[in-house]
């Protein structure tokens, strides 16, 4: 049984195609990176898969069953751009949210969800920043925050948009790490990315998509210049894989 | 009239009293829930709802010939929603932008509601009399049913608003995070929505339709300027929402003719004058001395350092050197130099500077920085 498996997804707003018939299958303790040209849907694709954005066509199973009975399984880090950094809150109040699923209507976080924050937030390096403004955070501390908050979700299965956008060398390594050790435990993880360069050390396998899947599958065989260019249109000949 | 008597006046005063109660209640509501709408950037939705709701109490007299505030505060509440559903259904379906979805449906329904006040405004009969106070508001004709209908409703509406407030601070930070939790995010912005929708209604009577959506937005803009929590914005807001609406109802209510929609209104201004002034960190004022201390400290770190560069160039340790030399490096060397003469960092050599232990230190300091 894969991870996720995604069939036919088709997404089309007005008239113009944004997905258009999109296969995706990710076996469980995979790295998968999505990389594309803008405007290739890949952010689409996740949010299709999470149910944000309503498909024309497709389905979406994540460990052999529809997504809507697995949210529990399912963690999501949105782009760190969406949302509002200036909001009157705290960095463990956002990570808290991660929680939210699991408590349920109503009930407010207790003792155990705070300490699972706090434990995530050690994971990514921010554990003395729990009580801070997050308007204060720099554009790296926002997104380990994202990331900690996926985290305390503990899923089985990982949505990042772009988690490496804009980091500083610090985030960066951090969250290398945090991908390698949740591959260690066994963990699913598909990113949209876009530094083409690190694709080979951080992921496990990729899948180009442009509208339409080009190719998917292990790094080694499918991030060939052929298929970069394919899918870039030949603007990409100097990403290939020794290039640049 | 002084605090005292007012206070005394406050409390005796049937009529003074129930203004001021009421008036506290619309403040707290609009203010707690008005923090929603301004965070997540809808404070002109406030502006639709309160003249949307117009049409709502002149229908809601003619179909039941009664001024009983219950009557039109459900009329008020139906037209404001059907406003707001009208502004999601436009700009699903059209190319409308929100904002001119906000600018159409505020001017139809506030035009219709006109139309209808004053067709009802031109029958024979007397009952109609007062209907027009919606339009600016007065709180000098408040009467006790109207305040426990204003209580209640307002009750129930911060009631909601705490019952739900995990997922309403989700709702407002992050609507697809939410989402993908399982939340459904759409009904809870309804939900928001029709909170909203009865802050706004409790308060026409007193406030009016046309400046409502000031109470909606002012006390939750300043509360966020001293706080940087949820939930003491919230609080913060509520507090301000009911010191404006007291304040200004009650002077109205004592001055004649003075419409009280207004003179609340003019309350929460100053309020918020004050918050974008003076407020800590975000204030502008503070913002202006911070931006001042900190040129302030770079200009005295650049002459520290040019007379520490000028020093290293000589033999002798301790070299002395005219302002005149630095004032080619920095400007406003004299009085930098000044400043740091107070510090203890430099020290004057005859008609020359040099830099003391303690500024030859600081300076090093600073460069291994």
């Amino acid at each position: 049984m894969n991870a996720i498996e995604v069939t036919d997804m088709t997404v089309a707003y007005g008239e113009k195609p944004v997905l258009w018939d999109v296969d995706l299958e990710v076996r469980k303790g995979v790295l998968m990176a999505i990389v594309g040209p803008n405007g290739a849907g890949k952010t689409t694709l996740i949010r299709a898969v999470l149910g944000l954005v309503k498909p024309a066509a497709g389905q979406a199973l994540v460990h052999g069953r529809p997504y809507a009975a697995q949210r529990s399984l399912v963690a999501y880090v949105p782009q760190r751009g969406s949302v509002d950094w200036d909001f009157p809150t705290s960095v463990l109040d956002v990570v808290l949210m991660g929680r939210y699923g699991r408590i349920g209507w109503v009930r407010r976080p207790g003792k155990v969800d705070r300490e699972a924050a706090r434990e995530a937030l050690a994971q990514v390096g921010m554990a003395d920043l729990a009580g801070r403004q997050i308007s204060q955070l720099s554009g790296g501390q926002q997104q380990r925050v994202f990331l900690a908050r996926a985290l305390v979700q503990h899923a089985e299965v990982y949505f990042m948009d772009e988690p490496f956008q804009g980091v500083d060398a610090t985030t960066e390594k951090a969250i290398v790490e945090l991908l390698r050790a949740l591959r260690e435990q066994g963990k699913t993880v598909v990113a949209v990315h876009h530094d083409l360069q690190t694709v080979p050390e951080y992921f496990d396998e990729v899948t180009l998509l442009n509208v339409r899947r080009i190719a998917s599958g292990a790094v080694d065989e499918v991030f060939t210049e052929e298929n970069l260019r394919r899918t870039y249109g030949g603007r990409a000949a100097l990403f290939g894989r020794n290039g640049a | 009239m002084s605090g005292d008597l007012l206070a005394i006046g406050l409390f005796s005063d049937y009529t003074l009293r129930t203004v001021a109660l009421g008036s506290a209640a619309l403040g707290i509501t609009s203010g707690a829930l008005g923090t929603f709408a301004v965070l997540r950037r809808q404070s002109l939705l406030g502006d639709a709802i309160s003249h949307a709701a117009l049409p709502g109490v002149a229908l809601a007299f003619l179909l039941t010939g009664s001024k009983a505030p219950l009557a039109l505060v459900v009329g008020a509440a139906l037209a404001g929603f059907v406003g707001t559903l009208v502004v999601m259904g436009v700009t699903r379906t059209t190319r409308i932008k929100y904002d001119s979805a906000l600018g159409i449906v505020l001017s139809v329904f506030f035009g219709f509601g006109l139309v209808l006040l004053t067709f009802i405004q031109r029958r024979p009969d007397a009952t109609q009399a007062g209907l027009d106070r919606f339009l600016f508001g007065q709180a000098a004709a408040l009467l006790r049913r109207d305040l426990v209908t204003q209580a209640v409703l307002g009750a129930v509406a911060l009631a909601a608003m705490l019952l739900v407030w995990k997922e309403l601070k989700l709702l407002s930070f992050d609507p697809d995070f939410g989402q993908s939790l399982g939340f459904p995010m759409r009904a809870l912005d309804v939900l928001l929505t029709s909170l909203l929708v009865t802050a706004i209604v409790i308060g026409l009577q007193t406030v009016g339709v046309v400046l409502m959506a000031a109470m909606v937005i002012a006390p939750a803009a300043a509360a966020r300027q001293w706080t940087d929590r949820l939930g003491l914005v919230a609080l913060v807001a509520g507090l301000f929402g009911a010191a404006a609406g007291v304040i200004g109802a009650v002077v109205s209510a004592e001055a004649e003719r003075l419409p009280t929609g207004p003179t609340i209104v003019l309350c929460a201004s100053a309020i918020v004058l004050v918050s974008l002034l003076f407020a800590p960190r975000r204030g502008l004022l503070w913002r202006e001395a911070r931006g001042r201390r900190d040129r302030r400290r770079l200009r005295l770190a650049a002459v520290l350092e040019d007379l520490w560069t000028l020093e290293r160039q000589h033999v002798d340790g301790a070299h002395a050197h005219s302002a005149a030399v630095l004032a080619v490096m920095s400007g406003g060397a004299e009085r930098s130099l000044a400043e740091l003469e107070q510090q203890g960092l430099v020290r004057r050599v005859g008609d020359e500077w040099a830099l003391t232990d303690r500024g030859r230190a600081e300076a090093a300091g600073r460069e291994s920085r």
